[in-house]
Order: C-alpha cells, then structure tokens, then sequence
C-alpha cells in the first residue's frame, strides 16, 4: 500500500522534474522578454536600436536608462503609487529632456470602469485635456487643482491623481531631484506644499508648469548635465 | 461502438458538468471573463481530464483502495503541474489571465470526480473517451458562457467587436455577471434537456 | 395554500388591496418628486417618464409573451418600480441606459423569481445596482441641481455643471484625499431642504421624510424598520464622533447630521426597505433588519471605496429575510421550549 503510493509519487515527481527542465529555460526568456517589452514599448520610437542599461534604484523608483550609439535617449521608469483601490504600477518613458513619451499600466485594482480608465486614458491623442504624452512631468495636476491642466478621467479623481502622483515621482527620480522638497539647491525652484499656488520662484510666477520660461529651463538644464556628468 | 459514442456525447449534453452535474463551478465562474479565456480553461482542464483518467484507469488494478485518493490526486496534480509549465513557457498571456485557476484544476471536482467514478472502474480507451466527453463539455460550457459575459459586457466575441462597447454592460464581466449568466444558461439548459 | 380557509362572521373586506397601498406609496412619493422638478427640471420629468415606461413595458411583455399569463399590470406595482428606478438614478442619464435598468428590474430582479411576491430582492434596487456597476461613470455624474428656471430655458447638462455629492466630499475626507473638504460641503440645512447634486429623488431628505411620515400614519408601513434604520445610522456616527473617527474640525452633531440628510438614506429607509415582499414579517424582524441596513450603511460610507451603500445595504439584508422570518410569534397554547 505505501509501496504503490511512494511508487507512483517517485514517477510523478521524476515526470515533473523532466519537463520543469524542458521548459525552463523558455519560462526565463519569456519572462526576461516581457520586461523589457514594457520598457522599450515607452521608450522613444519604440526603443528601436536603444540599449537599455541595467536598473538603477532610486527610493522605490527603479530606472532604466537607454543609449542609442553611445547617447542617452531617455528612459524608462517603473513606479508605483497607492490609487483607489491598491497600487498602481505604471512604467512611464520620457525623453531626455523629460518629456512623456508613453506609459503602460503593469498593474493596477482601480475600478472597472472607472478607475481602470488609467490604462489609456492619458495617452488618448484626440484629447489634448487629458493626453500627457509629449508633456513635461514633474508638476502635472488635474484640471481641478489650482494650477493643473490636465483631464482627469469622468468621476475618478482620486485614481487621476494617484496616477499623476505616480508620473512626476517618475520624472523626478530621474530628473534626479527626487528630494526636491527638501534638496537646499533647489529651494527657490520646488513646488510649494499641497494646495499652494504653483511656483515660489519669482521668476517663473506667472508661467504654467511646462517651465517654458528661460530661467526655469536654465534650471532644469544644469540640473541634468550634472546628474548626467555623475554617471 | 454505439457504448463508445455514448461515453463520448454523454458529457456534452446529458451529463454535462457545469449544466447538468453543477461541478466546477470554480473556474466556470471566475475564468469565465471572455470567450477566449472560458475556452482556455476548458482546454486545459481536458487535458488534465484524458491524461489522469488513461493514467488512473492503467493503474486502477495496482492502486490499493485505501490509498486511491491521495495516488488519483498525485496522478492528477502531475499533470496540472505540467500544463502550468507548458502554458508559463509557450503561453504567457493565457497563463496570465488564468493565473492561479490553472492550478486549481487540480481540485476541480471534474477531474477527481471522473477518476473515481469512470476511469478506476472502466477500460483505458472508454476512459479516455470519457476524459475527452467530459472535458469537451466543460470546454463548450465554459466558452458559451465566456461569450455571452463578453458579448454583453465589452460588446465583442473572441474579441471581435460586434457593438459598441460604450454600451455593454460592465457587470457582465465582473464577478456578479458570472452567476447571472450561468444561472439564466442553466435555466434554458433545463428546459430544453427535460423536453 | 390548499387547506380550506376558515374564519368566524362576518367576512367583511377592510377595502385593502395591493393596489391601493401601490398607489398611497405612489401618492407619498409625489413630494420628493416635486422637489426633483424644481431641481433638476425636465431632466426629472422625462427620467420619471422613461423608467415607468420601460418598466411597466417589460412587465406586460413579459406577463404576455414569456410567461402567456394574465398580465399583472393592474396592481400598478411596476409602476412603483418605475418610479423608484428613475428616483434612484442621475437625472441626466442616458435614456438607453435607464431602458437597461428598467428591463433587467423587472425582468431579473421580479418576473425571473415568479413575479410579485416572490422575488427576494427589491426590484428597483436590483435594477439600480445593475446600473451602477455595469456603468459607473454615467451613474455617479450627478448634475448639480440647477433649479427649475434655467433647466427649462433648455441649458444643456455638461460637465460644467455635475458636482460632487455631499457624500462624495466626506468620503473624500474620511480618506484623506482632499484637506480643504470642510469648506466644499454644501450647508446642512440645504441638504436637508434639498436642491443639491444627487439622484432624481433623494435630493431632498424633507419631502422624503414628509412622504414617509404619511405613509406611517395611512399605516402603508409601520414604523420599525425606518425608525431603526435611522437611529442605527445616528448612533453610529455619534460614535464615530466620540472615539476621534472624525476628521478634525467637524462637529459630532454635524456629522450625524449630514449622514441622515444626505444619500439615498431617507429614500431607502422609507421607501425601499419597507417593500412588504422584501422585508420582514415580525416587529422584532423588522427592527434587526433595519439595524442591519442602518450598520452596512456606516460600513460602506466610512471604510467602503463607495461614498454611499444605501442600495447595496438594503439588498444585503433582503437575502436575510427568509431567516429573519423565523422569528415569529407562538402559536396559541404553544408551550416555551426549555
């Protein structure tokens, strides 16, 4: 009686073990082939011939840096933020300068039908309200927000936010001013606390976030020449 | 040979699992979402039904009784272990949408139920008929009420847009659809058997 | 069923019917209406026309070609359900959607069970939560009420003009979401008169309770299971108030205050859960059944990820009848088991 049993579980684990080592190796590539089709697919022009270097983590953010022939392209960065019903898990890609290029949710428990709008939602090209793609993050709000501009998804604010939240966390960790709010440097340039009004920097008062005016651009810009030259 | 054919449509229509036997009802519910998915999970759960029940009804004189049920479980969890690798190394997408049903399957009171009732007392070759009658059941139940739910919430079939899906009706696809769905199918099933 | 009725002289009938108490429900339900017609204007008017349309047409079609029965239009009960269907949506609703809801009301939640009497969950609920899962953002854009006057002149409904509900904007600070929520919170005493966003007819929890008060005193329904519901909601928040479950800054009697004038809360307690079919027989049924509603309620506006749970609480607590009507009184001469 137990004979049989230890007979049938020997061939049944020795069966498995067999055809754990066939397919292996094909669950590892499909894996391995799944990440980085989510990260070159918000890559620019698809990531077509960029080099994707290893992950580099910042806080909870984890960036992927691309070079094409030697150059920096962008990058894709995979970030999460609490929404309405859980963590979203988005892997946004910007340019060099920072602009959005495209996002993918990986993951998300917003509502259907609601809050599972986040998936296409913000890259929806017909509406420029609500199309993030081509913007500059870091200070992206909804249009009900002081100072915000973009549309946030019919009767789901709270995910709307969450997702823009989740956005610029990803462009400041990899513009490299993650600490922003507290970096001394960058004192004059950071946006103010919750509710406030949009820039303390005199400068720059009276212009939206895109940071089009010249001092803020000047800003921005030494800011990545050093974070690059770091590398 | 009219036995043989009677093992084999038996478990489409008369002794259907999910309509007439109600069991199952686990993954009949919850993979249910599309077309696509319902007609994966049958699949897979077909597979796992002619495999265990040629390999129990070859082993059905070596087993003792005392110990059938745990050995029938062995049998059975080998082989939905294998279809999750398989699906994990040359179907990611379907093994994703499945996720954790696939290896559920293994107390799908299907697969059990017809190892012990069919498989541990009949032939190898009525057994397999049976598997395949069975799971071709299970398949055709799953991927009807798959279609329905996604026809009526995302407005497509096997992902082909019939109508808007600005008009569909989400509940469809979520889980209170999925008693909605099978109770109606369930109902209709009935009538039309009992005929 | 079958056994022979008897009862002593005389048989007088006391002249109540089912389709009388439809019709003093129906009568009792005009105040809140009026009000929605001041509010949100033709909105409410076609609303109201479209659901008890679709309502009493899908019962007819039904009762007539499904089923080849009588059809059970004269107990005028699809009426009701037509109309508490319509007061439970946005009153800008889509009029294909509220089509939807009518049909999937009265063809799942009544005829599929057998009709009236033998469905165990309120129909026009049914229909609601229908509505409200399979289209969830058309029916939680609420119109703010825009009052009669400019509602006529023909302003067209945009987004301009849909807010949030009272409901919504607590939620929104129970969370944590939104700091400033305080300020956005509509005056107590306008979401007691009504005349703020919401669904066709709960706007106002004054003509509500007016309609429910009346229907006490005609003795339509009695007064144990709205009673208990309220007062559990009371308590609730009152406690809520005393051990600190309340963001700073509001006052307890506010609080409970906005929990009973705001929501479907008034509509559900007097109209909904007191539908004879669906709720309890005993008075101390009645009272559990209401506390139950009144405490899945609470649940849902404070931990839920729904800002309301009238509808979903109701339907909770109607699966519960069948038990809840094993309460009943001894028999004569019963003996107390020991």
């Amino acid at each position: 009686m137990v004979l049989s049993l230890v007979c049938i579980s020997v061939v049944a684990a020795a069966a498995l073990a067999g055809v754990y080592l066939l397919t292996q190796d094909a669950i590892e590539a499909q894996k391995a082939q799944k990440q980085e089709q989510a990260i070159l697919a918000v890559l620019p022009e698809q990531g077509v011939g960029a080099e994707v270097a290893e992950a580099e983590t910042v806080g909870d953010v984890v960036i992927y840096r691309a070079t094409k022939d030697g150059q920096e392209i962008g990058a894709a960065v995979e970030v999460s933020e609490m929404g309405f019903g859980g963590a979203q898990k988005i892997m946004v890609g910007f340019d060099k300068e920072g602009k959005i290029i495209d996002y993918a949710i990986l993951d998300q428990q917003e509502t259907p039908g609601l809050g599972d709008h986040i998936k296409e939602w913000f890259k929806n090209e017909d509406k420029p309200g609500q199309n993030i793609r081509g913007r500059k993050a870091g200070n992206l709000k909804v249009s009900k927000e002081a100072g915000g501009d973009v549309d946030a998804i019919t009767a789901a604010t709270i995910s709307s936010k969450a997702f823009l939240r989740a956005i610029n966390k990803a462009y400041n960790a990899y513009m490299g001013n993650a600490d922003a709010h507290s970096g001394a440097s960058k004192q004059e340039h950071a946006e103010p606390a919750e509710g406030g009004n949009d820039h303390k920097c005199g400068k720059c008062k009276h212009h939206e976030e895109g940071h089009k005016c010249g001092h803020c651009k000047h800003h921005e810009n030494n800011e990545t020449e050093k974070e690059v030259s770091h590398e | 040979m009219s036995n043989n054919l009677k093992t084999l449509t038996n478990g489409i229509l008369r002794e259907n699992p999910t309509f007439a036997l109600v069991l199952g009802m686990c993954p009949t519910l919850a993979t249910t979402t599309s077309a696509v998915n319902g007609m994966s999970m049958g699949l897979a759960t077909l597979f796992v039904l002619v495999c265990s029940n040629v390999v129990i009804s070859l082993l059905k004189n070596l087993i003792p009784d005392k110990v059938r049920i745990p050995a029938f479980i062995v049998v059975i969890a080998t082989f939905v272990t294998v279809v999750q690798f398989l699906l994990k190394a040359y179907a990611p997408a379907v093994d994703e949408q499945l996720g954790l049903f696939i290896p559920l399957i293994v107390v799908n009171c299907i697969v059990l139920g017809r190892a012990e009732a069919f498989a541990a007392k009949n032939s190898v070759g009525l057994s397999a008929l049976d598997g395949i009658g069975m799971g071709l059941g299970f398949t055709l139940a799953l991927t009807l009420i798959g279609m329905i739910r996604e026809l009526l919430g995302t407005g497509a079939i096997f992902g082909l847009q019939i109508y808007s899906d600005h008009y569909a009706s989400l509940i469809f696809v979520l889980a209170p659809g999925a008693f909605i769905a099978l109770a109606y199918l369930m109902a209709i099933m009935n009538k039309i058997v009992k005929k | 069923m079958e056994k022979l009725i008897i009862a002593p002289a005389p048989h007088a009938h006391s002249g109540d019917s089912v389709r009388r108490n439809m019709l003093l429900v129906i009568a009792a339900l005009i105040p809140a209406y009026a009000v929605s017609i001041v509010a949100f204007g033709w909105g409410a008017l076609i609303e109201m026309a479209i659901s008890v349309a679709a309502c009493v047409g899908a019962e007819w079609l039904i009762t007539k070609y499904l089923l080849k029965q009588k059809p059970t239009l004269c107990d005028c009960s699809a009426v009701l359900t037509g109309m508490l269907l319509a007061f439970n949506v946005p009153s800008n609703l889509d009029w294909w959607i509220l089509v939807i809801g009518a049909v999937f009301a009265i063809g799942v939640g009544k005829m599929t069970f057998g009709g009236l009497g033998q469905n165990p969950f309120n129909p026009a609920l049914v229909g609601r939560v229908f509505l409200l899962i399979s289209f969830p953002a058309q029916m939680t854009t609420w119109p703010t009420a825009s009052g009669f006057n400019s509602a006529i002149m023909g302003q067209a409904i945009t987004d301009a003009n849909t807010g949030a509900t009272p409901l919504a904007i607590i939620k929104s600070g129970l969370k944590g979401y939104d700091p400033q929520w305080m300020d956005k919170l509509p005056d107590l005493w306008d979401s007691f008169v009504g005349l703020l966003g919401g669904s066709l007819g709960e706007v106002s929890a004054l003509a509500l309770l007016l309609g429910g008060l009346m229907l006490i005193c005609t003795r339509v329904i009695t007064w144990h299971i709205p009673v208990s519901i309220l007062a559990t909601v009371a308590l609730f928040a009152a406690l809520m108030g005393a051990f600190g479950g309340i963001p700073e800054g509001m006052c307890t009697c506010k609080y409970v205050g906005y929990e009973l004038c705001t929501g479907g809360l008034m509509l559900g307690a007097f109209f909904m859960a007191t539908d004879y079919v669906t709720s309890p027989m005993s008075a101390w049924g009645k009272i559990i059944f209401g506390v139950g509603i009144g405490l899945i309620v609470m649940v849902i506006r404070t931990w839920g990820s729904y800002p309301e749970g009238m509808s979903f609480a109701i339907l909770m607590m109607n699966a519960t009848v069948p038990l809840l009507n094993r309460i009943r009184p001894r028999h004569f001469g019963e003996k107390k088991k020991a």
